[in-house]
């Protein structure tokens, strides 16, 4: 079955590494996919504000082209977008009057049958795929990686919409952490919220939100921070360089599809990490750098076996001898 | 509030969970808690004198947790809604420039240009110097397509903030008594 792909505006501009990421990993996993044609904005931040019907039918037209396009399942891999998408889902099939009057107001037919699929419970269909590749690889980098999983707003809320497993402590993410070999942090602030829309008309909230998440998961011993919405990672990443780090080094923040794509063994240079803001370099070679003291360290355990085993050997030899 | 949200705000009793929650709390001077209960008496004097609902991120955190499904963030976006439409409010002017250029971006090409979006909220907002540092990295990195999106499209994305727009005066007619008294029906 072809997966629909909605992008959204944000993976066309300051996230373009999120969908370029994606799309070599979903080349990759071998799963087709299509974007949706002549997709428009789903309204994200601004729509529901001013009006709910707005919020809704923005939302709409795009499910109801994909609708006309032969499209089951939606990815939207923005978690923004994938709010707006699935609230309207929600909103057509639950508000009396609603299913009536967002035809007429789109000016198309529309029957809600559209799946809204967001990235997490797509790569997690993937998992076992994911899981074998990275546990054939091996030993490999990965396994030195501490990342915390920066879940966010708008991936886990409203819970009645998006159905994850627990609204305050989701494992989706944890768990495909640990299928691409690495290891989850267990932290404080994995659903708190960023700051979201008000990266640019109230930069100060932003920072302030911001700087506690990336000091929590330093203070929880995460070497970067996972991340699975374009706005997330824009304050995470593009606003740190304003933050006072109190002399920390800077916090890495990987796109998902970022650690999935390093994980099915894709080269780095195709995966957009020349995008980011936070130099990656620094934390690829300290994973380089742990992945050698471990082949050291195993190098060394292996040798001092060897030697045990040989002491072994020539001791019962020796006591062949003289028996 | 009941009609217009369909939220029976009289059901919140004042646990103050939305407000422990609250990202943006400590920067308002009405805490989510205060607003339902001005909500629950009707106070738009107060509510709409305050930044306070301006300043809500929709995290949704206080919906989440409310132990009687009162949906703080729902009710606010509706008061949000509901001084707009009696033109109360005051919004910050920065958060204000900021939707209004981003709706005024989709009209324009039916997708978000993000240049566009910047460019437009700096007139709005008078934040001429904001991040100008910041662009060139932005452009090297090849995050600011300079080429504006476009879609065929564009008509019906307009058509459809039209329709929207009809309604809204339609309901602001219908209610002129005060938006409580709005059909709720459909558009609420």
């Amino acid at each position: 079955m072809t997966l629909g792909y909605y992008p959204g505006c944000s993976m066309h501009g300051t996230s373009r590494e999120y969908d370029e990421s994606l799309r070599a990993v979903i080349a990759t996993l071998g799963v087709e996919m299509r974007e949706v044609h002549d997709w428009s904005c789903c309204g994200a931040s601004s729509a529901h504000l001013s009006d709910h019907l707005l919020g809704v039918a923005m939302p709409a037209r795009n499910l109801a082209l994909a609708e006309e396009q032969g499209i089951d399942e939606l990815l939207a891999p923005c978690a923004a977008c994938y709010n707006r998408l699935s609230g309207a889902t929600h909103a057509v099939a639950e508000e009396p009057g609603m299913a009536e009057k967002i035809p007429e107001v789109i000016g198309r037919p529309f029957a809600n049958s559209v799946r809204v699929l967001g990235i997490i419970e797509m790569l997690q269909r993937q998992a076992p795929i994911i899981a074998r590749v990275a546990e054939a690889s091996r030993p490999n980098q990965l396994e030195h990686l501490n990342i915390a999983a920066y879940w966010g707003c708008l991936l886990v809320r409203p819970a009645e919409i998006t159905g994850f497993d627990d609204a305050e402590q989701p494992r989706g993410m944890d768990d495909l952490i640990s299928a691409c070999g690495a290891k989850p942090v267990s932290w404080n602030m994995a659903v708190e919220c960023c700051g979201g829309a008000f990266s640019v008309s109230r930069t100060s909230s932003v920072l302030r939100l911001s700087r506690a998440i990336i000091e929590d998961a330093r203070s929880c011993g995460a070497d970067a921070i996972l991340a699975a919405c374009p706005m997330c990672h824009g304050n995470l990443d593009f606003r740190q360089g304003a933050m006072s780090l109190r002399g920390q080094p800077p916090m890495p923040v990987l796109y998902i599809t970022q650690l999935v794509g390093l994980a099915l063994g894709l080269p780095p240079e195709k995966l957009g990490f020349a995008r980011h803001f936070v130099d990656t370099q620094p934390l690829f070679a300290h994973l380089a750098q742990e992945a050698d003291k471990a082949a050291v360290a195993a190098a060394e355990r292996d040798a001092a076996k060897a030697a045990k085993a040989a002491a072994k050997a020539s001791a019962v030899a020796a006591g062949e001898r003289s028996s | 509030m009941r009609r217009t949200a369909d939220i029976n705000v009289a059901r919140c009793y004042q646990c103050g969970k939305c407000s422990a929650g609250c990202p943006m709390g400590s920067e308002m001077a009405l805490a989510p808690h205060d607003i339902m209960r001005l909500a629950a008496h009707n106070d738009r004097e107060t509510l709409f004198g305050d930044d306070a609902m301006w300043l809500c991120l929709t995290c949704e955190t206080c919906s989440a947790r409310c132990p009687n499904d009162v949906d703080p963030a729902r009710v606010i976006d509706a008061l949000r809604e509901l001084a707009a439409a009696e033109g109360a409010g005051h919004s910050p002017r920065n958060v204000r420039a900021f939707h209004k250029s981003f709706l005024e971006q989709i009209r324009m090409t039916g997708r978000l240009s993000e240049v566009g979006l910047i460019m437009q909220y700096k007139l709005r907002s008078g934040a001429l110097f904001q991040d100008v540092a910041a662009s060139p990295g932005m452009l090297t990195r090849g995050k600011l397509p300079i080429v504006p999106p476009h879609i065929s499209g564009v008509g019906e994305v307009r058509a459809i903030m039209a329709a929207c727009e009809r309604e809204r005066v339609a309901r602001a007619a219908a209610g002129q008594t005060g938006p409580d008294t709005h059909d709720g029906e459909g558009a609420s």
